[in-house]
């Protein structure tokens, strides 16, 4: 199964061990329902490839775009998703709630 | 992240040992945090806390505003006996998230056939228990209804600290069981932590149902009493 975290992080370190560029996104804090607990991940490579969630399917879009731009800074970056953010992100999540994702590379 | 922290990571993970990730929000610096060096860590009793609730999340520490994502161990099922009752609680077990095995010695019920796509192991206990790494993530269920499958198995349970243990029989059984682990030099204390007779009571009758009763047992001690124990 897939679905599981550790099988997921050990996708991310097989993958950068055969050369790619990978990003591991996290969910770090949630506020009123979220779909995805603290800790989940998912996993991106540079040329899209994606593992894993951070939300019910809402955001994973936004964050695959945003994981190439760390991937590409090697920078990691803190995004916020919610209903109340949309000047800054236009994509939220339809359950109301609030996520921050942090995106790292693995170097 | 660095690569060798994610190698150590996974590699700790797939030995079945909590680890914790401690990520600096602000400088993006991390370390992690294994189970045998918690003790000595200036956060242990935070990232300790956070083990045993099983949760990652966010703190603020004397260094500043910091992550923990914590890995404990996905649960174990070991069931002793390749009965009928464990042909619906291993599937049923799978289901719920564990990584399960069967073992029974007796090489009739130990088939492929009677545990599609299961782990069976037919060795007798001693052989087949210690590259198991029973530990206090695992249930550890005894069906046999054979002392010379079922005593040994216990005691190796009850020595590996399960978060569950149950041994199936009725009370009378189980009696004679107790009689029998105390000779052996096991205490009440340690007899105490048997579920027997197992399984919640449910009035299960077929061994479906007795599967599905000590299903729900087990999900009862790995949600609730640690929680409620840990928050004490």
């Amino acid at each position: 199964m897939l679905s599981r975290d550790e099988d997921i992080l050990k996708a991310a370190e097989d993958w950068r061990k055969e050369g790619r560029d990978v990003a591991i996104a996290t969910v770090v804090e949630t506020w009123g329902s979220a779909p995805r607990p603290v800790g989940s991940n998912l996993v991106i490579d540079n040329e899209g490839n994606f593992l894993g969630s951070v939300s019910g399917g809402c955001v994973e879009g936004a964050v695959v775009t945003e994981a190439m731009d760390v991937i590409d800074s090697g920078k990691p970056k803190m995004l916020e998703f919610g209903v109340a953010d949309e000047t800054a992100w236009n994509v939220g999540l339809s359950c109301g709630g609030t996520i921050r994702v942090y995106v790292e590379k693995i170097s | 992240m660095k690569l060798d922290v994610l190698h150590k990571l996974n590699a700790e993970r797939a030995a079945r040992r909590a680890v914790v990730l401690v990520t600096d929000i602000a400088s993006g610096e991390q370390r992690l945090v294994t189970a045998a060096e918690i003790a000595k860590d200036p956060l242990g009793a935070l990232i300790e806390k956070r083990i045993r609730m099983g949760k990652s999340g966010m703190e603020e520490t004397p260094q500043g505003k910091a992550f923990f994502t914590v890995h404990v161990p996905s649960p174990q099922l070991v069931i002793m006996g390749a009965v009928h009752i464990s042909q619906t609680l291993a599937p049923l077990g799978q289901m719920l998230g564990y990584d399960v095995t069967i073992v029974d010695p007796r090489t009739a019920f130990a088939t492929p056939e009677r545990f599609p796509g299961l782990k069976v192991i037919a060795e007798w206990p001693d052989v087949a228990l210690p590259p198991l790494n029973v530990d206090r993530y695992t249930a550890f269920v005894a069906l046999t209804h054979d002392p010379k499958i079922d005593d040994p198995a216990l005691k190796h349970a009850l020595a590996r600290d399960c978060f569950y243990i149950g041994a199936l029989g009725s009370r009378k059984t189980h009696a004679k069981r107790v009689t029998r682990l105390k000779e052996a030099g096991l205490t009440d204390a340690d007899l105490a932590r048997l579920h027997a007779p197992i399984g919640l009571d449910i009035g299960a009758i077929s061994p479906a149902e007795i599967a599905v009763s000590i299903m729900a047992e087990i999900t009862a001690r790995l949600r609730q009493e640690p929680k409620e124990a840990a928050a004490a």
